[in-house]
């Protein structure tokens, strides 16, 4: 790191996929007794208070090298254009002095969480990511939104993760990547089978809401021995933002410690379940083989049940773990497994598919492209007290691809049109606003210049290039059209007009009658 | 009506004019549309050996090496038994357009290795073509190599494949030689049957926003064909082996240029991709008229006229010409 150039933006931090880039934001007073190479430097911003220093550093023994976070820096040395705020270098004469500082580092207090920027890259890269170090590909395009979510909400996280690359960098048991705060507090993280993963998140949510209502219950029951003030607030507490969450917890703790006071049975059964009056966070994650193929009939169950889930989908576009099959992700004209001579059909549009519902919040992100719309759809899912669906645009080795250039791929995908970026929120819809929100421009440029920058596609080229060329037309064509319907829903006007309904002759004769 | 034909590396043109390597050169449709319009030979996109690796090498990573520690997931995409590659769709490209066209078609190679030359050099050979030519497109940024070293590279390899080849070999060089009329003198005693000036280079340009150095094709104009003709004129007398012109040919008026110049055959490429193959006929038309109110009757007959030997102020074409032509500018506002 170079701190004479570096601005704090955070993305670093943000696009490394195995949360080996971490920052943390504390009095400097605190570095006094640092090892003699820690860097720290005044926080930047208006936002943080006064003697607030930040630090960035890297677990440079994680690190797999895979260069995106030099990638993604913005920031250039203006008499040496190759070298930026965060650059390369070799780990053997860094290795010594970067353990001291990283060990340096994991003791120094995480910023509070209740005043935490979230909504700004720098800010949401102040949190903790509790998901760290995994078994995933270097450079792995689904890895970042998984430690954005934990780093948003990973204290109060539920995860059902469907079988696929997920859970095997997930769950490489003994080791795991889930981790825990200094408070002790984590994600819970259980993975199901490849076909129900949906399901298994909704019996989450069920059994989470269950235990809320019993525990609600048991309060009410116990009101009369307990501090009314202290179960009216408990049963009514705003937990929309951290700080109330923060005052849910300290209420809870008041409560156990009240409980053990009671002698009554109740006062033995609330004890068990006190912890659910706290906001919990379910999340299903899983892959596009997962939630658009073998699990799309329980994805569509949990979207249809109007459950509060929140529904990540780490689009590689093809079967990853096992190999490289087509899924009903897979584009038209890419070569896969069981799809050699080229998908035949276009993507399903999953996104479009849950916004019929209207009552589903969902989001097509592709963090390499704008970042900042992926954390705004991330605390937008989260915060929408119904199903949510993120779908994640994920570079992925199985597409051909060197994952150095994850980021550029991203940015292709986007820009070519085959992944427009928006953000579909019911809550919109019931201010009378368009709840549709596009946050990409108009394919512009060539769909031929996306796909033939990834082996996935252009190798159809090798085998029958006839085919590949009358592919591809259909592919350009499909990408223009499906941005200029998405622009019409978008455009359209949501405000309420005044609707005549005509009655039909029987109900008339009813009012005559 | 006059006799437009040629010959270049001993070929026998209809005409001097030449479509040079360009996308337009590598399909079917298009090859057969330039003969349509009067292309008197065409010459394939180059086949590059530095490019063949690369790709060689990408699709055996991409296809066969992402195993990453499990049975289940040891490769992403299908088997690439059935894949051509690069070298195989290039050579199956020239078997059709040879098979479909009736005018010479010349393979343009260029190499990393004199292996690799040779190599593809025979791969060019069965696949068909009439001739070939030895694309040099090498930048010698490497500061502990000579000119004398560069040279001697090519003039090595160029031996070696008219040693094995029978097919007629010409070389396309750039400028940036020191002494361009000995190298060419020892080419064409290297076997080499023709020599075409000048090999253009794209430049890298800087986006302003990005910084990134970026690869940018830029159109040649004119202005670019007046060094050409300049170094056939000078060259014309001193070697016996055919003469192409290429880089800046737009108009009859730069052929005919070049031809007077001493160019036995001229290449077209930026004009045709700017203005389309309809400009070939345009061209030649424009070319007929003009020998026609010159009274010339043939391409023969005027070929290498005012080449330096022939020019009526020989040193003309040698001269800086620096200050004569400093002082003959004219600012326009002084106008």
């Amino acid at each position: 790191m170079d701190y004479q150039l570096c601005t704090h933006c955070g993305k670093c931090a943000f696009v490394c996929p195995h949360g080996v880039i971490r920052s943390k934001a504390f009095p400097a007073e605190l570095a006094a007794h640092a090892p003699a190479g820690f860097e720290h430097v005044p926080i930047k911003g208006k936002d943080y208070p006064e003697g607030m220093h930040i630090s960035y550093q890297v677990s440079a023994e994680d690190c797999t090298g895979c260069t995106l976070c030099v990638d993604i820096c913005p920031i250039r040395d203006k008499s040496q254009a190759n070298y930026k705020a965060i650059n390369m270098a070799p780990l053997e004469p860094v290795r010594a002095a970067h353990q001291a500082n990283w060990t340096f580092f994991l003791q120094l207090p995480d910023y509070d969480r209740q005043q935490l920027k979230l909504k700004t890259i720098k800010g949401s890269m102040l949190g903790q990511p509790l998901f760290e170090f995994s078994g995933a590909c270097s450079g792995c395009g689904e890895t970042p939104y998984i430690k954005l979510a934990t780093q948003l909400f990973g204290d109060r996280m539920l995860v059902a993760n469907a079988t696929g690359c997920s859970s095997i960098y997930g769950g490489n048991l003994p080791t795991t990547p889930w981790a825990k705060n200094q408070q002790g507090r984590g994600p819970a993280w259980n993975n199901s089978l490849f076909e129900d993963n949906a399901e298994f998140g909704l019996g989450m949510r069920l059994a989470i809401d269950k235990q809320q209502q019993f525990a609600s219950e048991l309060l009410i029951q116990l009101k009369e021995s307990l501090d009314t003030e202290l179960v009216d607030a408990l049963l009514h507490a705003d937990q929309a933002d951290e700080a109330g969450i923060h005052q849910q917890r300290l209420r809870v703790n008041e409560l156990q410690h009240a409980l053990q006071q009671l002698s009554e049975p109740l006062a033995r059964r609330l004890e068990t379940i006190a912890d659910s009056l706290c906001k919990r966070s379910v999340w299903i994650i899983g892959g596009d083989g997962w939630a658009y193929d073998i699990g799309f009939g329980g994805l569509d169950h949990v979207l249809a049940s109007g459950k509060d889930v929140n529904i990540l989908v780490l689009d590689t576009e093809v079967y990853s773990n096992t190999g490289g099959q087509t899924s009903k992700a897979t584009p038209r004209g890419a070569v896969a497994k069981f799809s050699a001579a080229g998908k035949d059909t276009a993507k399903k549009d999953l996104a479009r598919i849950a916004m019929d519902y209207e009552h589903v919040y969902v989001a097509h992100v592709a963090y390499g492209s704008k970042d900042v719309q992926t954390l705004h759809a991330f605390i937008e899912a989260e915060s929408f007290q119904g199903p949510s669906l993120i779908i994640a645009y994920a570079p992925c080795i199985a597409h051909g691809v060197d994952l150095k250039n994850n980021h550029k791929q991203q940015q292709l995908a986007v820009e070519s049109g085959h992944w427009p970026l928006f953000r579909f929120d019911p809550r919109l819809a019931a201010e009378g606003k368009n709840p549709l929100h596009l946050d990409s421009k108009p394919p512009s440029i060539p769909y031929r210049e996306f796909v033939q920058s990834e082996t996935r596609f252009s190798m159809l080229w090798r085998a029958h290039p006839e085919r590949a060329e009358e592919i591809l037309q259909q592919s350009q064509q499909e990408v223009r059209e499906r941005f200029y319907r998405y622009q019409q829903l978008a455009a359209l006007s949501w405000e309420e007009e005044e609707h005549t309904v005509p009655h039909t002759e029987s109900e008339e004769g009813k009012h005559h009658g | 009506m006059a006799d437009l034909s040629t010959s270049y590396m001993g070929l026998p043109l209809i005409n001097p004019l030449i479509a040079s390597s360009s996308p337009l050169t590598g399909n079917l449709d298009d090859a057969r549309r330039l003969e349509d319009a009067g292309a008197a030979a065409i010459i394939l996109p180059s086949l590059f050996e530095e490019e063949l690796l690369q790709d060689q090498q990408q699709m055996h990573e991409f296809m066969d090496h992402q195993a990453i520690g499990h049975g289940e997931a040891d490769s992403f995409l299908p088997p690439s038994s059935d894949y051509k590659s690069h070298l195989d769709h290039y050579l199956e490209t020239i078997a059709t357009i040879k098979a479909a066209i009736d005018i010479p078609v010349i393979g343009s190679l260029n190499g990393v290795s004199l292996a690799g030359w040779l190599e593809h050099g025979a791969d060019l050979q069965q696949a068909g073509c009439d001739a070939l030519e030895l694309n040099i497109y090498y930048v010698p940024a490497n500061p502990e190599e000579t000119g004398s070293d560069v040279e001697s590279r090519y003039l090595q390899i160029l031996e070696n494949l008219c040693a094995q080849f029978t097919l007629p070999i010409g070389i396309k060089i750039s400028h940036s030689f020191s002494s361009i009329a000995h190298f060419v003198r020892q080419l064409e005693r290297a076997g080499a049957k023709g020599t075409a000036l000048f090999n253009r280079f794209y430049q890298p340009d800087i986006d302003l926003s990005s910084l990134q150095v970026t690869p940018k094709i830029q159109l040649s104009n004119s202005i670019e064909s007046l060094e050409r003709i300049r170094w056939i004129a000078l060259l014309r007398a001193h070697v016996q082996m055919d003469l192409a012109a290429t880089g800046g040919f737009h108009d009859a008026n730069d052929v005919i240029k070049a031809v007077l110049a001493g160019a036995d055959a001229v290449y077209l490429c930026s004009s045709l991709l700017q203005h389309g193959i309809q400009r070939l006929p345009e061209i030649l038309s424009d070319i007929s008229d003009w020998m026609h109110v010159h009274e010339y009757e043939s391409i023969a007959q005027l070929k290498g006229s005012v080449c330096q030997k022939h020019a009526i102020e020989p040193a003309a074409y040698e001269r800086a010409n620096y200050l004569k032509t400093l002082k003959s500018y004219q600012r326009s506002d002084n106008n």
